[in-house]
């Protein structure tokens, strides 16, 4: 493995209330490209570990547990907008397995797998790396950076951002634009982990997407 | 539920900041409820998937992320708390049911012939399969002449070539 990873910073009303939320990210000089076999292959091996009865009890594991309370807690039910981890299980129910899109997709879908802890990938280009984190939404706050100065906010919600832009709203999609695309040469990973998601696990989901996207 | 604990190292000495720790104290034991709360109830969903599973909640929020409030919280956990106990009911009726059926069963397997052509699929007795218990009269005409009534089991779920051929 490479370098460490970094840590973003949290608003501190934020971290008063939800001590164990975090944002670790990592930049690694790569492209988004066709994946190869062996990632296909590695996708295959865990559609592999999916079975119904386990999707079901999912929910009583900690960490997905943890994500779920967490989601509540930010006034998101859980069984309306579905975690991460759920929303890929329930995927790979319906579809009968995980596809290949492309390395930057399929090391964020390997990561969270196989820790349970969701990944999201940025082009470098507009993101300052150094001030990224989460806080809370304030009056005048849009999202993203596209031609019409992005989609606006309401107060108090809760963005992954650096001092400049919001990339994303916290367990979003990135903003358009936001995301790698064909024209990107540095990407910029981030994992977020809540209250009840042991560090380590924040680490190895980081470290997993680095690894695919390096050996993709 | 319980009722909010509040740090009355706080409230004695009346400091300025007093009303904001409170509620930062209230709004921790909150989420520590609801954490309690969202436990339990997919405890009961786990529990509850064999029998059929739970009734969908009435409403489904699908707001953004954001910092609750005191209010807000209250209600998410009361919400919560509802749901639970709605799960719970849910789980005693369908399990006293299923006693009812199994112990219609074994009065079944007793005495066949009091309980001529009663059907209780193994789903009833909240056990796995397509099988149906049922009494049948043993050759036909003739058993049903002679009161001659036995239990059979059917022998499971069609098979899936079945509604293609």
């Amino acid at each position: 493995m490479g370098s460490a990873n970094d840590f973003g910073f949290v608003e501190p009303r934020l971290r008063e209330e939800f001590p164990g939320l975090r944002l670790a990210w990592r930049a690694v000089d790569e492209r988004v490209r066709g994946s190869s076999r062996e990632v296909g292959r590695r996708l295959r091996e865990l559609s592999d570990r999916y079975l119904g009865a386990g999707v079901v009890a999912m929910r009583t594991r900690p960490i997905p547990h943890a994500y779920r309370t967490f989601f509540r807690q930010v006034g998101v039910d859980p069984d309306a907008t579905r975690i991460p981890s759920e929303a890929a299980a329930v995927a790979r129910l319906l579809k009968g397995g995980f596809e290949s899109r492309d390395t930057v997709a399929d090391a964020l879908l390997i990561a969270l797998v196989e820790t349970g802890v969701p990944v999201w990938a940025l082009d470098a280009a507009v993101v300052d790396c150094d001030s990224l984190g989460i806080r809370a939404s304030v009056s005048g706050d849009r999202l993203g950076s596209g031609p019409e100065g992005g989609t606006s906010l309401s107060e108090g919600q809760l963005v992954v951002a650096d001092l400049v832009t919001i990339h994303a709203t916290l367990f979003g999609e990135p903003a358009p634009g936001h995301a790698p695309g064909s024209q990107t040469r540095r990407i910029v990973v981030f994992a977020v982990g809540v209250d009840g998601v042991p560090a380590i696990h924040v680490e190895e989901a980081l470290w997993v997407a680095v690894d695919v996207l390096e050996k993709a | 539920m319980a009722l909010l604990e509040h740090d009355s190292e706080v409230v004695l000495h009346g400091s300025a900041f007093a009303p904001a720790r409170d509620e930062l104290a209230a709004r921790r034991s909150l989420r520590a409820q609801i954490d309690k709360l969202e436990r339990e109830l997919s405890d009961a969903f786990v529990t509850a998937y064999p029998m059929g599973g739970l009734d969908e909640p009435p409403t489904r929020s699908c707001a953004a992320p954001r910092l609750l409030g005191l209010g807000e919280l209250e209600r998410v956990r009361d919400d919560l708390a509802a749901r639970v106990q709605a799960a719970r009911a849910s789980i005693a009726q369908r399990a006293d049911h299923q006693a009812e059926r199994r112990v219609a069963l074994e009065k079944m397997l007793l005495d066949p012939g009091r309980y001529r052509f009663v059907r209780i699929a193994n789903r009833e007795i909240g056990e796995p399969g397509c099988g149906v218990w049922y009494v049948k009269p043993r050759l036909g005409l003739i058993g049903m002449l002679m009161g001659w009534w036995e239990v059979k089991l059917s022998s499971g779920c069609p098979l899936a070539t079945a509604a293609r051929s």
